[in-house]
């Protein structure tokens, strides 16, 4: 009899939770019941409050069972689950999750599903179909794909990813380079980390299209530390994609090449910026490089340059596999496709939501987040990373658009939400904003590397109730200062939190008495 | 007191440093890759290091002193047995992140970036490992845990120690 397939996540949050735990047990009980089973570790499914979330497969489809204990295993085992029996833990079929069914996975239609490490599974469920289109086209044709599907920058800034890769294709060089930006070091978001546990080689394959359009022949990958799950799956990719001939001297077979490097950050925040970045993998210190030349003209090593981010380059084989049209036709105004939003911070229902932009942000909170975590009211949630904006929940109406919400005063970023209850204290995460551009300002600029310094303390005087008004006004000169004086958007931006906190919750920055932090 | 425990990582060998430095030459950019390597093995990056990565590379020792110092994860010493980093980013924040990091303080008497006396553990901060919807999380020697609370905390180091002795 053919073993049972059963799917344990191996993806980094749900080990934090005890998913290996959970598959080791099956292996163990299976064998004491004289069971035949097989465990696959999968990515996860970014629906964390189910996890451990363990899949059964049967004729019907994959059955979810969840959050799965180690210690229920063998009563689980005992309902029947490998026949997708009944037991209080069944979510049903995995496809049929509402939550799941509701969404629209066109970056991470994979992520979840498979092994992300087995290269059969892979090509059997449409990998390198974008690849092999790309290797029949000019490269000026799969540039054109990449403009006319609309996908803009995933990183944060929302910079059309077709236009800028048009730039690299555009200036001569002999030697060109694809840089992938992995240091997502932003609190709140976690896609671009599923993405590597959970469909490595759609990485590899959007940086070697990347390659073949613009005309560059290696790719490096700069992974954050704080991320050695999915440093060790993309290097076990890396190494499989070479074996089978995805990359490296002939892509595919082809007279084409592409190299690929990984490269491994060492705790600095900064090293998200791009030009940082390209500093880091030179292999200085993380110092903002001012602008221009673009990286696009004079980028790594000064040769032109792509830097983009994850979840920018995964979305590129499956806008070429299934045409730019089919990414362009979701979405609204400027903001087309699907973003991978998540859910964060104090939320019920947190985790990954694959949707076309335009939803509002109250229905991924309420609607998909199921509001808070700890049961309390939503006060408020920053959106796009620790430069984000703090949003009141009467502010819930806004659609998930670029243009939105600059219009608004806040930014989309990388689509991370973080939800706070009502116990949160305004001040206090206006303060930390401040504080945490003072730890991790690279030091270039003046008014991010002394200003976030100044900007603690002129918050605290504010906090203790110390000439209040003086200091309120201070720090909106404090504010305009950094915006307009620093290179890059760790001075630049960090006022965000600052004056959306005080705009929408100045009640915060009035209360008597100072908390002790 | 009990003489630290730095047994996982291999004392300080010229000709071990010169071999790893060696390995990376013929790649763009070596130095973090180097500089990591080295890490692994000795467990900081030892001052003689930073002269020999100097020579190898054409770089003055202050450019390698610098690249060294910039980088939190490049230490000076080497850590205790074990690692924890305590994650103080919003999204942990916001499920009370700062009292865990208060409490991580107070248990092992230790501030943020020091080893216990004993040279057991040491504590660190962080902001974010990416598991922001299972909050607050913890990164115990590479191993990320998460929705963590002060019970939690005190399990986990105890493991620790117990796998340390």
């Amino acid at each position: 009899m053919e073993p049972v397939v059963v799917f344990v996540p191996l993806d980094a949050a749900a080990r934090s939770v005890g998913a290996d735990d959970v598959a080791n047990a099956i292996v163990r009980e299976a064998a004491t019941r004289r069971c035949e089973v097989r465990v696959v570790r999968n990515g996860s499914r970014g629906m964390f409050w189910l996890e451990p979330l363990v899949e059964v497969s049967t004729p019907e489809g994959r059955v979810a069972y969840g959050p799965v204990g180690a210690e229920s295993v063998g009563e689980l085992l005992d309902a029947g689950i490998l026949d997708g029996a009944p037991h209080r833990l069944r979510l049903g079929l995995t496809e049929e999750i509402s939550h799941l069914k509701r969404q629209t996975r066109f970056t991470f239609a994979r992520v979840g599903v498979n092994d992300p490490l087995s290269a059969a599974d892979y090509e059997t469920t449409g990998g390198l179909v974008g690849l092999r289109r790309a290797l029949e086209m000019t490269p000026q044709e799969i540039v054109t794909a990449v403009t006319d599907s609309g996908l803009r920058g995933r990183g944060g800034a929302g910079f059309p990813t077709g236009i800028k890769w048009q730039t690299v294709l555009n200036t001569p060089s002999e030697l060109k380079f694809i840089a992938c930006n992995a240091d997502e070091g932003d609190s709140g978001t976690f896609a671009d980390r599923m993405l590597m546990e959970g469909d490595p080689f759609l990485l590899l394959e959007g940086m070697a299209i990347a390659g073949l359009g613009v005309g560059a022949s290696e790719g490096y990958i700069y992974i954050r530390s704080e991320y050695p799950d999915a440093v060790a799956t993309m290097a076990a990719a890396i190494d499989i994609a070479y074996l089978n001939g995805w990359v490296g001297s002939s892509l595919l077979g082809t007279d084409r090449a592409f190299d690929l490097h990984l490269r491994v950050g060492a705790g600095s925040y900064i090293c998200g910026e791009e030009t940082a970045m390209l500093e880091s993998l030179e292999g200085r210190r993380g110092m903002v490089r001012a602008k221009p030349p673009l990286p696009a003209i004079a980028g790594l090593f000064g040769k032109p340059t792509v830097v983009n981010n994850v979840l920018s380059l995964a979305t590129v084989p499956p806008v070429l596999a299934q045409g730019a049209e089919a990414f362009r036709a979701l979405g609204v105004g400027r903001s087309r496709g699907t973003q991978v939003f998540q859910l964060a911070g104090n939320i019920k229902h947190g985790g990954i939501v694959e949707t076309p932009f335009g939803v509002t942000l109250g229905k991924l909170v309420e609607e998909f987040g199921g509001g808070t975590a700890s049961g309390r009211p939503v006060r408020a949630v920053q959106v796009g990373g620790p430069l984000g904006a703090y949003l009141p929940t009467s502010r819930f109406d806004l659609p998930m658009d670029y243009e939105a919400f600059a219009a608004a005063g806040a930014m989309v970023g990388h689509g991370g939400i973080v939800v706070f209850d009502d116990t949160v204290d305004m001040s206090r995460q206006a303060r930390f904003a401040m504080e945490f551009c003072a730890e991790e300002s690279c030091g270039k600029c003046t008014p991010c590397r002394v200003g976030s310094v100044r900007g603690v303390e002129v918050i605290d005087r504010i906090i203790a109730g110390d000439n209040r008004d003086a200091n309120l006004e201070l720090l909106e000169d404090l504010c305009e200062t950094m915006v307009d004086g620093s290179l890059c958007a760790m001075g630049g931006l960090t006022p965000f939190p600052v004056r959306t906190a005080l705009r929408h919750f100045p009640e915060d920055f009035h209360h008597a008495g100072a908390v002790p932090l | 007191m009990v003489s630290r425990t730095t047994s996982c990582y291999e004392p300080w060998s010229q000709e071990r440093a010169a071999a790893i430095v060696d390995r990376h030459l013929d790649e763009r950019g070596p130095l973090m890759p180097i500089l990591h390597q080295l890490q692994d093995v000795f467990g900081h990056i030892d001052p003689r290091a930073v002269d020999l990565v100097a020579d190898a590379l054409n770089l003055s020792k202050a450019e390698v002193y610098g690249v060294v110092t910039f980088y939190k994860d490049f230490r000076s010493e080497p850590p205790g047995t074990s690692v924890i980093q305590v994650c103080r980013g919003e999204a942990c924040q916001s499920m009370g992140a700062e009292r865990l990091a208060r409490h991580a303080r107070e248990h092992l008497a230790v501030d943020f970036g020091a080893t216990t006396c004993d040279g057991a553990m040491t504590l660190e901060q962080v902001f974010c490992l990416g598991n922001c919807a299972l909050s607050p999380a913890v990164l115990v020697d590479g191993r990320l845990k998460g929705r963590i609370d002060e019970a939690r905390f005190d399990e986990l180091v105890a493991e620790a120690r117990t796998r340390a002795r």
